[in-house]
């Protein structure tokens, strides 16, 4: 087990280097800091001094060295744009794309799981089949639409839910949360069901197809035949033998959220790190674009970690890999 | 429940399959007995309904298939009325399974000793501890070494032998006065496969469990089985002491068949065997199914359906011996 650790850790270690690497590209070779940092009336000699501090003159190694060791320590630099520290701003932006990310996963795993297992079971009774036909509209339907629909829907007909912004929020220690608060609450039930309603969908897919496949096997039928109750057939026997690929789709989607909170933020107006980053791409705001993606890839790739450990911890036979 | 009543009494069962060109019948007004402590041994080609007969019992036959006609006693209780909420309390409990390929038969993600103390206190009050007690000691009963160390272990941990003897534990678990043990041995090593026969044999009678035995393996069925039943497209056409029916068998088919082992030692260029094939379920002729390619068929068996009628040694379904054949 702890072999299997350090080779993942390790592995993640490289990938983390390597997109390190491209952001520093970004950052070092995507227009020039020093025209970026100095005013226009600045001359040359000016220039020339700026530009020794700021490193810019050493050895592209040493650069890079540099910029992993100070991206290691959450040190950015400081925005183009209104120079404040980026992982500040990084900072104060994360808990709300966080929030929205964890109840829109919450959502997607509590919804479409056992969403998945009653089509499965049902198969062939018209209520399954038609839970089935209507997923397609989940899956197909963009996310920004259904953002709009919901809106339109709650918000405006309705006036059940707010339609934008985060509510309310309290601060617990440098993190804002909404979720204490009722406004706070309230504000994430739309934005988190438009990012989730695709994954629902996909898990709900996902489960009914691997449960399908898992009721046909052997130690299922032995099961029966030593009497084991339907519900702890389903619930227990088949559907932890589904759940790996739940884990990885899982996993992965978080990621995919991340990247997806972008539109959903954009649309219900959900200050997280999505809209940051529309900002940042507006305005050029090259060392915001490249602590976003450094801090995105980080999350990925920690996710994926953290599910090869989880696989082992789920599958025994995996345990000695 | 006295000790006279027979572990299992099937008596007249039909199954049919209902599909879109019509409904096929797998099997066809079959009867069979096993008395407690008996080793019944039910023999037949692929498709002859075997498997079929057994599914059927465990109340486990794929849908479509369906139980038409016909009555199922375990131990003396009618079975095949249940409900399936019903037959959950019969299986494993009265009548237990072990299945072809012990590979597949066992969950991969729990524990052996989970499985077992699952089985355990699905069919008595035992608490946790206490299923683990008695896990431990079915372990040692099917002579897997360490048992107390091996019941923590997975699936994938234990060898095919190993896995068949924990499968077999399993069926054992709720301490059923039947087992249906579909192809028990099929899909191990020769070397390994008398030790299972020889495992099963032994557990049933200290047990008190009778066992029907599905295999095509007439070997198994020599070192094994008490009686044999021979089936042949979904009928039971002999039945009788194992060394009545290989030995002297009076069925044509059966005849074919025994004649169709090859003897270790004779060298021959062409194997024995039945000319023809086995009918197709939707293709069975009228009369006696096996007479398109019986050498003794006449008229009648081929207007006739013989029924099993008991002699002296057994019962047999043959017009040979039943009033003739012309």
């Amino acid at each position: 087990m702890l072999a299997f650790l350090i080779k993942r850790i390790g592995n993640a270690v490289l990938v983390m280097l390597t997109v390190a690497f491209l952001a520093f590209l970004i950052f070092r070779f995507l227009g020039d800091p020093v025209e970026m940092m100095v005013n226009e009336s600045a001359t040359q000699v000016e220039r020339d001094e700026l530009r020794a501090r700021l490193g810019l003159n050493d050895g592209f190694l040493v650069q890079y060295a540099r910029f992993v060791t100070n991206a290691a320590q959450g040190e950015f630099g400081l925005s183009w744009r209104n120079q404040q520290s980026v992982i500040g701003l990084i900072a104060e932006r994360f808990p709300a794309t966080f929030e929205l990310v964890l109840i829109a996963t919450f959502l997607s795993l509590a919804i479409g799981i056992p969403l998945g297992v009653f089509t499965a079971i049902g198969r062939g009774r018209w209520w399954a089949e038609g839970l089935q036909f209507s997923s397609i509209v989940g899956v197909s339907l963009p996310s920004f639409l259904v953002g709009i629909l919901l809106i339109l829907i709650f918000s405006v007909t309705l006036g059940w839910l707010p339609g934008y912004g985060r509510g309310d929020v309290v601060r617990v220690g440098w993190w804002s949360t909404g979720l204490l608060t009722p406004s706070g609450r309230a504000a994430v039930v739309l934005p988190a069901l438009s990012l989730s309603l695709f994954q629902i969908t996909l898990v709900m897919r996902l489960v009914r197809a691997e449960m399908l496949e898992t009721l046909r096997t052997d130690f299922i039928k032995f099961a029966r035949a030593r009497g084991v109750r339907r519900r702890a057939l389903w619930f227990r026997h088949a559907l932890k033998n589904c759940l790996m690929p739940v884990v990885t789709l899982t996993a992965m989607q978080v990621g995919n959220l991340i990247a997806f909170a972008l539109v959903t933020e954009t649309v219900f107006q959900w200050p997280g790190m999505g809209m940051l980053f529309m900002q940042a791409v507006t305005f050029v705001d090259i060392p915001v674009m490249a602590a976003y993606l450094c801090i995105v890839s980080f999350i990925f790739v920690t996710l994926n970690t953290l599910v090869d450990i989880a696989y082992a911890v789920i599958d025994p036979r995996l345990r000695n890999a | 429940m006295n000790s006279q009543t027979p572990a299992l009494e099937v008596k007249g069962l039909s199954v049919e399959f209902p599909t879109r060109k019509g409904v096929l019948t797998a099997l066809s007004d079959v009867s069979l007995t096993v008395e407690r402590g008996e080793i019944l041994g039910v023999v037949g080609e692929s498709g002859a309904g075997k498997s079929m007969t057994g599914m059927a019992v465990l109340g486990l036959l794929e849908p479509p298939g369906r139980i038409a006609a016909g009555e199922i006693r375990i131990g003396g209780q009618r079975t095949d009325n249940l409900s399936d909420a019903e037959m959950e309390t019969v299986r494993g409990r009265m009548v237990g399974a072990i299945f072809q390929d012990p590979l597949t038969s066992l969950n991969p993600l729990f524990s052996v000793g989970q499985q077992l103390t699952e089985t355990i206190r699905l069919h008595s009050d035992r608490n946790r501890a206490e299923a683990r007690a008695h896990a431990i000691g079915l372990l040692k009963q099917v002579g897997i070494p360490g048992a107390d160390e091996r019941i923590d272990h997975y699936p994938h941990q234990f060898s095919g032998g190993m896995r068949q003897r924990v499968v077999i534990a399993l069926a054992l678990a709720g301490n059923p006065q039947l087992i249906i043990a579909d192809e028990p041995t099929t899909a191990l090593d020769v070397s390994i496969q008398a030790q299972i026969t020889t495992l099963l044999r032994t557990l049933c009678r200290e047990h008190g469990a009778g066992v029907m035995l599905v295999t095509h393996d007439m070997g198994v069925i020599a070192e094994t089985a008490d009686r044999v039943a021979v089936m042949y497209a979904g009928r039971v056409i002999e039945v009788g002491l194992v060394e009545e029916v290989l030995n002297k068998p009076k069925h044509p088919y059966t005849r074919g068949l025994m004649g169709s082992i090859p003897a270790l030692g004779a060298r021959v260029e062409r194997l024995t065997q039945i000319d023809g094939a086995m009918p197709r379920l939707n293709a069975i002729p009228p009369g006696c199914a096996f007479n398109p390619r019986c050498s003794e068929a006449g008229a009648r068996c081929r207007e006739v359906r013989p029924a099993l009628v008991a002699n002296a040694r057994g019962s047999v379904a043959c017009l040979v011996h039943d009033g003739g054949v012309a």
